[in-house]
């Protein structure tokens, strides 16, 4: 492979100025511009989907349904759903930050498949345009679930389009772990053993295991949706032979495992970003490479904690109650081991460290009230209430948009060549943690107290927490949009990062900024462990070339 | 504007059994939420950075306390898992004299109906103290019996039966909402629930009688859908008698056997090829779907009910066993149709009680368990 590379040395060219033109682009199979295109795509579905939530937060300050009608509520936390998970949070950290680093983390020029990336781009952007057509048309109004015999039977809405739109996406996804995972076992630089292995890798492996043999099950599910619903085949609704708890179980076996699709990215970028900013080896390097295998393989086992209100046999309720507990063992492992990477390291509060802060604590909470949810007796009363919205939003917007947020801060200097003003970005975290607390500490409150999730309307005592909750949003998007203005600011005006403007490990770094097309001059050769911050093979040298 | 509550009321057995679980853990997590936070901070206040150059020793980690902070929590977490799989155990099994009220769902509404005929809709009544069961169906899509003052809700699934029990503890007015979205009018898919002290409920209840007991309801309708030309009770008719099937194991015709419960007749009325009775033959009955509502099989399930026998166990037996489904098996003391009222003032007695039983007049005749008999040749 080295063979073949045009010496860049010192030269300005990069990925971002090699080629020009737009079909330099759209064409491109560089993984870091299939990085960037997907950072643009998903930035544009993080907005939309704000906006309906935004709009959901509106309608609930007051108890009555005043500004919308209930069908264009119903419509907006469907599409906020749909397009939050499908096209927003799954493809999040691994289609961006995972794209972009991991052919370079490992000492690679570009991912196993190339065009296959294009291809899974291109998948994302079909499945896209299907839910956006979805919306146009008039919306969706089955919820994210999509649950029978509703969406089969029921729903007058454009469920077909949004139906079509995830089942098309979710190949995009199934793509993207296929390459990761051949990238991961065949292209490592030599030297580079499963034991130097940066540990974003291996929660990107573990999540990439859940998207290969997890999505084809959701892909079926939909399609047998489509079935019933276009030619009113009995699967799902039992008016014509169908079960509608089969449909549960079945979205299930993807969508729990699909919980740590969304979150396991998250974790690896926590490990390598609490590393960094404490100069340090993250603590126990094993168990949390180790526990996030753990997690995907325990995750396609909790299925059934999600319908515990269902009918389902009270004894495969305690088989999976009983299992929820035990996929928490390997969550608490990270935390504490994140937790202890700070002893005795060189802590410095750079902007991407306070997101790596508020990960752990609301990670910490999100994770904590899911022990809760996974009580049996506990889950039958806040199940289906504000509590499980407040829960899955501490793990997916406190866990997961955190992290995201973190790693950008984090890689952006790579990604751009540029850095960011830290002082607003610190700035902009803060507000972050501050609004989102504000947002869904309330809803804690409001799902304990008996608030149904979905309700465009509610009992007038629930005002007061829906109030907080509304102003929180509002603080919340404005911790959203500092960041979304000064990372434009900075392509132009931020400051010429270095190579490695953090002190960091890890191949990465010892390109230049930002890398050029094929990552690095010479195939770079590992002799030492990752996360080395204190030279211990320093007389081996273990850098490029 | 209705005063702002920090806690939600709680006015059934369960409420309170669920309440000192949940503060149980609330404290478990708060403890170990400022565990965390206090470590996050403490180290990185303590070890921030005091010189650029600084580089800490690589600490490689510890099996030893990577093993403690795995087994202590998930001994913590076991905790959780009993307590909360025990309650919700309980939860799950009505006692056998619990009294039995209908609840249908349907877009947009509860319809609630007892036994003796009353009937309402988005309101529930029930009395303190009285253990009670609801056994629900939907007409449409999946709907969710949600009760918060009883900490308790209970999907309402179409095309199965999904039960519910609770004892109320406290007179008064409780939310029902429906918990699973149902589609447009969900958040307006509610009622309530009210509690009633027990003479204030039988008083309610005996006023409220409409067209007759769901029973009698029953009755005519199968005398209307031409039931009773197969379904002899006197003789053996084309199909299986349905004197004293209720609640007693059937043989099937491919060796199987099925507690006669609900679920059983509603499938049966619905599609009746899906277990044939040994002996008798596939394709007599037609189906009833689309015929019969919700509703209307219930009432069927009340009449035939009220043709079990005054109990005296010879179809339920022994073998229907560690009784796990709940009330169902031997439960039949209070199937028996007719005057909750008298169920009301009885349900302290034993079971086994011949109840007056406007139905099934002879008593004596179905005691052996019909089907199985053909059965048995097999």
């Amino acid at each position: 492979m080295s063979t073949e590379l045009v010496d860049r040395v010192d030269s300005p060219v990069n990925y971002l100025n090699a080629t020009s033109g737009w079909k330099s682009w759209l064409f491109t199979t560089d993984h870091k511009r299939i990085a960037v295109l997907y950072l643009i795509s998903i930035t544009v579905f993080f907005g939309l989907g704000g906006l309906f939530a935004t709009l959901m937060r509106l309608e609930l300050t007051t108890p009555q349904g005043d500004l919308f009608t209930s069908d264009t509520y119903n419509k907006l936390f469907t599409m906020h759903g749909i397009v939050m998970i499908f096209f927003f949070l799954i493809p999040s950290i691994p289609a961006t930050l995972g794209n972009f680093l991991i052919p370079m983390m490992v000492g690679a020029r570009d991912l196993a498949f190339p065009k296959i990336n294009l291809l899974s781009w291109y998948l994302y952007i079909i499945g896209g345009i299907f839910a956006l057509t979805a919306i146009v048309m008039g919306g969706v109004d089955t919820g994210w679930t999509f649950y029978t015999p509703y969406s089969t039977t029921y729903s007058n809405t454009f469920v077909m389009p949004a139906v079509v739109g995830v089942f098309i996406a979710g190949f995009s996804s199934i793509l993207t772990g296929l390459n990761f995972i051949v990238t991961v076992h065949k292209m490592r630089a030599p030297g580079l053993t499963w034991g130097r292995l940066p540990l974003f890798v291996w929660s990107m492996y573990a999540t990439s295991l859940i998207q290969v043999l997890g999505t084809p099950v959701v892909a079926i599910t939909l399609a047998l949706v489509g079935l019933e619903r276009l030619f009113h085949v009995g699967i799902f609704d039992p008016a014509i032979g169908g079960d509608p708890i089969l449909f549960q179980h079945m979205f299930w076996f993807y969508s729990h495992p699909a919980v740590y699709i969304m979150i396991l990215p998250g974790m690896g970028v926590i490990s390598e970003l609490v590393g960094c900013f404490s100069r340090k080896r993250p603590f126990g390097y094993s168990f949390i490479a180790g526990s996030s295998l753990a997690i995907a393989v325990l995750g396609f086992l909790v299925w059934g904690h999600h319908m515990f209100v269902t009918g389902q046999s009270m004894y495969a309720s305690m088989v999976f109650s009983f299992l929820s507990f035990l996929v928490a063992v390997p969550s608490a492992i990270k935390v504490f081991n994140w937790t202890a990477t700070m002893y005795r390291g060189s802590v410095v509060y750079s902007t991407p460290m306070l997101y790596a802060f508020g990960f752990i604590g609301l990670f910490t909470i999100g994770g904590l009230t899911g022990l809760m949810l996974a009580t049996l007796a506990v889950d039958v009363h806040v199940t289906r209430t504000y509590f499980v919205v407040a829960h899955f939003h501490y793990v997916m917007v406190g866990g997961m948009v955190f992290a995201y947020l973190g790693g950008l801060h984090f890689w952006w200097p790579k990604i751009t060549g540029r850095m960011y003003p830290e002082a607003w970005a610190r700035f902009a975290a803060l507000v972050t943690f501050v609004g989102f607390n504000l947002t869904f500490g309330p809803q804690f409150m409001l799902g304990y107290l008996g608030m149904p999730r979905r309700y465009h309307a509610y009992a007038p005592e629930f005002q007061p927490l829906n109030v907080l909750s509304s102003a929180g949003a509002s603080i919340l998007a404005v911790g959203y949009a500092i960041p979304f203005i000064y990372f434009l600011w900075s392509l132009k005006y931020g400051e010429k990062a270095g190579n490695n403007p953090w002190g960091a490990k890890g191949l990465e770094w010892e390109t230049t900024s930002p890398p050029p097309t094929f990552n690095f001059d010479h195939t770079p050769t590992v002799t030492g462990p990752a996360y080395d911050y204190d030279n211990r093979e320093k007389e081996e040298g273990g850098e490029i070339g | 504007m209705p005063e702002f509550h920090l806690l939600p009321d709680a006015a059934a057995v369960s409420a309170t059994g669920f309440d000192i679980l949940w503060w149980y853990e609330v404290a478990v997590a708060i403890v170990m939420t400022t565990l965390i936070f206090a470590g996050v901070f403490f180290f990185a206040i303590k070890y921030r950075r005091r010189s650029e150059t600084e580089t800490p020793r690589t600490i490689e980690g510890s099996p030893l306390l990577e093993i403690t902070w795995s087994v202590i929590p998930f001994v913590v977490m076991l905790t959780f898992f009993f307590w909360g799989a025990a309650l919700y155990f309980h939860n799950q099994n009505p006692p056998a004299d619990a009294m039995n009220i209908y609840v249908v769902a349907k877009q947009w509404m509860w319809k609630v109906q007892y036994p003796n005929g009353v009937r309402e809709i988005n309101e529930l009544h029930v009395p303190v103290g009285r253990a009670v069961k609801l056994t629900m169906a939907s007409e449409d899509v999946i709907h969710s019996f949600f009760v918060p003052a009883f900490r308790l809700k209970r999907d309402v699934v179409p095309g199965r039966y999904n039960e519910m029990w609770f004892t109320a503890t406290k007179p008064g007015r409780y939310h029902l909402f429906c918990a699973e979205y149902c589609g447009t009018e969900h958040s307006g898919m509610i009622g309530w629930v009210t509690v009633m002290e027990k003479k204030d409920f039988e008083n309610w209840l005996v006023s409220g009688g409409g067209e007759g007991s769901m029973a009698s309801q029953g009755q005519k309708i199968f005398q209307q859908l031409g039931c009773s030309t197969c379904h002899l009770f006197d003789e053996q008719g084309r199909c299986p008698n349905l004197k004293g099937m209720y609640g007693s194991r059937v043989l099937l015709s491919d060796g199987r056997t099925v507690v006669a419960d609900e679920a059983y007749i509603r499938e049966s009325i619905l599609d009746p090829n899906a277990k044939i009775v040994a002996g008798f033959q596939k394709d007599i009955m037609p189906t009833f779907q689309g015929q019969v509502s919700e509703e209307d099989i219930l009432e069927l399930t009340e009449y035939i009910k009220s043709l079990a026998e005054t109990r005296g166990g010879m179809f339920t037996s022994e073998q229907t066993g560690p009784t796990t489904g709940g009330a169902r098996g031997g439960s039949i003391a209070n199937a028996g149709q007719g005057s909750l009222d008298t169920r009301g003032t009885s349900m302290t007695n034993q079971p086994p009680r011949a109840e007056a039983n406007a139905q099934a007049q002879d008593a004596s005749q179905p005691a052996a368990p019909k089907p199985a008999a053909p059965g048995g040749k097999r």
